[in-house]
């Protein structure tokens, strides 16, 4: 049966019919979906983890019981998953325990770009990759088997062009019936890394590696495809794709084992061709190993190491290597000059609840230019973190000074605060991203007696990443209930006395409790609480412009909200993207802003 | 049976994916290979989107080289002036008569550029230019959100599969409630194209 399927779909399906019995992740862009999926299929445990790293620690205990185990997340999840990935790697497992990293060449939805094959070799854990929907549905059973036979976690790596685009895929199998029974077999040599263990399991990593390097000679995925013998093209993922567009009559050897690489098969390609390229995304990857192996190739001399691949990269990086002939096609500069156009930045969405908490802190602190060397006393350092109240950086809320990795807010500000800066500092995040790595920070704060002033903003989802769950939402990753942890419980049981809940939409609550908070000895929490949007789909009652009232002073557009405009030289209010937050009307110094009677 | 690229291009919420995956899925029915590839980072925050849609015999890349889109489907204006370069030398532009200003353009230098300039950037890539009445259409058929399926609609009049090879697949996939409305918004689109790709004197 054919079906037209992203790739993350494909990688659901695929290891739902080799047999998952326990799929785990954190949401994260291009990743989510794979969790997403495989909560609609019966007979699988889902959960969305806490974090990453809890998420593949799940994952190993569900393969050390014998069941097959499925950990996904996106590339920098697994910087915080690397322990147990490399631990993972260390004990090795028994049911099939397989690792889904999706790498964000061009940082679409990403903070920073990597290249999370090194991940494979560094922790010497096997690697593979799709170039399609087809081959990510089709390696996933490969993957669990390639696991359980040589005990190792794998990595599958896709990429955001993998992960969510949409191409045809045969569907062949059904799920797996003769699945493992969990039991676990005591086995303190596999499993408990003292020194005097570790040490022995070390020499099995080092044999796992060289057998590996074997078995991927003839893994029937790998292909090579003999055009003209002038060019040969190594590539894998997404860029063969590009290549294959490219370079119409070249020679082709596709990897999908990508760590280890078929040494024997690379050899055998360099002798049928005259000349090698390696086209692929992000780093010279595959190119040191080939070389490594003492054939000469070239490979990032003409394909860019930063951002996302495409086709005219390809072409433009082929033509200045001349490897491909230049076209007839007029050169860029004899283009017609590319009009000004007016950019479309993504921006905080009408009732959101960040954006009260947002227009307070630049209200209060933000009152030099952002170009201006010192801060003036009084104003604040703002850190920031990873969420959709990130997009506060641009204007006409510019209320944000950091913004690094998951749950770095409280940490960075303890610093700052800790390095003796004059200025007070305040640490925004979100609800999941303080469940996710925020709380450790904040026992950090608490233990070292700092007098960090913490900002949650509780919108009661994930909301970036699609509106997932996490644990103060009580919904569980099949959408029923389950057990909430409370945020003001939680900060209050490790020990900060000042804890205020507010009204994510009220102004003044929100500026009165602030200025308190920043003037108390110790920590305090803030948790500025009101509902995604998004996520409720409710709406309350519009409001609209006086037009008699307005004064033309368009104080209400700094609140950045897509619903307000200017027509005829006074604010208007769409109403059909209006939800009735009601942050407007109160910033309104006419008082010209009302509720839709 | 020929190669189509289609680039789809609009804002969050005006149905770009929905039309796109039908396109996507009309094209596997039919028997062509098909790719298809969103670009929507942070779209539902007031982002941009686009979608590229490929039909062939065999598809490698899942997105289309710039210069080589057959079709740019404009969900609103701004966004089709954006992408116009993507546009084949007389290749075929698709706008919708929708606008949305971005917050930036509210209190920016540079304003949001009218329907003429819009109109010109596009016409340094092709003088196929059609502005489609998508708004009127979609209200016309009670059911404004239905502004994709005008847009599907007025695209299938210049493509060699049957108004049925469309509507079939619609059918299957449309949720029942919207199903009528979006099958007459789809069959007003085809329409609309009818009489106005002769204006243009332009054969099929």
């Amino acid at each position: 049966m054919k079906q037209l399927l992203s790739g993350n779909e494909a990688i659901a399906l695929g290891a739902y019919h080799a047999g998952v019995a326990v799929a785990t992740a954190y949401p994260g862009t291009p990743s989510s979906e794979i969790l997403q999926s495989i909560a609609r299929m019966d007979g699988v445990y889902v959960e969305w983890s806490t974090n990453e790293k809890v998420a593949l620690e799940v994952g190993m205990g569900a393969a050390y019981s014998g069941v097959r185990a499925l950990v996904s997340m996106k590339h920098v999840g697994l910087n915080v998953a690397a322990d147990p990935f490399f631990a993972a790697s260390t004990t090795g497992i028994v049911g099939g325990l397989v690792v889904v990293s999706c790498d964000d060449p061009g940082e679409h939805s990403s903070q920073g770009e990597q290249d999370n094959r090194h991940f494979a070799k560094f922790a010497k854990v096997p690697m593979l990759e799709p170039t399609n929907s087809q081959e990510a549905y089709d390696l996933m059973d490969w993957a669990f088997n390639i696991s359980e036979e040589f005990d190792t976690p794998v990595l599958v790596r896709s990429t955001t062009r993998i992960s969510h685009c949409k191409t045809v895929v045969d569907i062949s199998k059904e799920r797996k019936a003769d699945l493992r029974q969990p039991g676990f077999t005591r086995s303190p040599a596999k499993y408990v890394m003292v020194p005097s263990n570790a040490r022995i399991r070390r020499y099995a990593m080092e044999e796992r590696i060289v057998k590996l390097r074997t078995y991927v000679e003839d893994f029937p995925m790998n292909e090579m495809l003999l055009g003209t013998r002038k060019l040969g093209v190594i590539s894998s993922g997404v860029a063969y794709q590009y290549a294959r567009e490219v370079f119409k009559d070249a020679s082709f050897l596709k990897l999908v084992t990508t760590y280890p690489i078929p040494a024997n098969l690379v050899r055998r390609f360099a002798q049928e061709v005259e000349r090698i390229v390696v086209v692929e995304e992000l780093d010279p990857f595959l190119e040191e190993e080939i070389r490594r192996l003492g054939i000469p190739v070239t490979g990032k001399e003409f394909i860019p190491i930063i951002g996302e691949l495409n086709l005219e990269i390809v072409e433009q990086g082929a033509i200045k290597a001349g490897i491909l002939p230049a076209t007839a096609k007029p050169s860029p500069q004899a283009e017609p000059p590319a009009p000004q156009l007016v950019p479309r930045r993504p921006q905080l969405c009408a009732g959101c609840p960040h954006v009260a908490t947002e227009f307070v802190l630049r209200k209060i602190g933000f009152h030099t230019p952002s170009s201006a060397k010192e801060l003036k006393k009084g104003e604040l350092i703002v850190t920031s973190d990873i969420g959709c109240y990130t997009l506060g950086v641009y204007p006409p809320l510019s209320a944000l000074d950091t913004c690094a990795c998951m749950g770095a807010s409280i940490g960075q500000a303890l610093g700052l605060e800790k390095a003796g800066v004059p200025n007070k500092v305040v640490a925004v995040l979100g609800d999941s991203t303080f469940m996710h790595s925020g709380i450790t920070a904040l026992i950090d704060v608490v233990y070292n007696q700092g007098d960090t002033t913490v900002i949650i903003l509780d919108n009661g989802t994930t909301a970036m990443t699609g509106h997932q769950g996490h644990p103060g939402t009580g919904i569980s990753a099949r959408g029923t209930e389950t057990q909430a942890v409370k945020l003001e419980t939680l900060v209050q049981g490790i020990g900060v006395k000042d804890v205020n809940v507010v009204d994510a939409f009220d102004l003044d609550a929100i500026e009165s409790t602030l200025r308190r908070s920043l003037e108390i000895k110790g920590p305090s929490v803030m948790i500025a609480r009101g509902p995604c949007p998004l996520y409720v789909k409710t709406k309350g009652t519009r409001f609209e412009v006086d037009t008699e009232e307005c004064s033309g002073c368009y104080d209400c557009l700094d609140v950045g909200c897509p619903a307000i405009s200017i027509s005829e030289d006074m604010a208007q209010i769409d109403a059909d993207t209006c939800v009735g937050c009601g942050v407007c009307a109160q910033v309104c110094p006419q008082e010209a802003i009302l509720e839709s009677k | 049976m020929k190669d189509v690229n289609v680039l789809m291009v609009g804002v969050g919420g005006h149905g770009v994916i929905l039309a796109s995956n039908a396109m996507a899925e009309i094209g596997m029915n039919n028997g062509y290979d098909v790719k298809k590839s969103d670009s929507l980072g942070m779209a539902q925050r007031g982002g941009s989107v686009m979608s590229h849609v490929r039909w062939g015999k065999h598809v490698f890349s899942p997105m289309i080289e710039k210069g080589k889109v057959d079709f740019l489907l404009g969900f609103e204006q701004l966004e089709a002036a954006r992408w116009a370069l993507y546009l084949k030398p007389g290749g075929v532009a698709i706008i919708a008569d929708i606008v949305v200003i971005p917050i930036s353009a509210i209190d920016g230098k540079i304003p949001y550029p009218s329907w003429n300039e819009v109109k010109g950037i596009l016409a340094q890539h092709t003088n196929q230019i059609y502005l489609i009445p998508a708004t009127r259409i979609s209200h016309e058929v009670g059911n404004p959100r239905a502004v994709n399926m005008v847009m599907l609609g007025f695209l299938s009049a210049f493509l060699e599969l049957k108004s049925e090879a469309w509507t079939d697949t619609m059918r299957r996939r449309l949720p029942p409630k919207f199903m009528e409305s979006s099958l007459q918004a789809f069959i007003k689109g085809a329409e609309e194209a009818k009489a106005m790709i002769p204006a243009k004197g332009i054969i099929k």
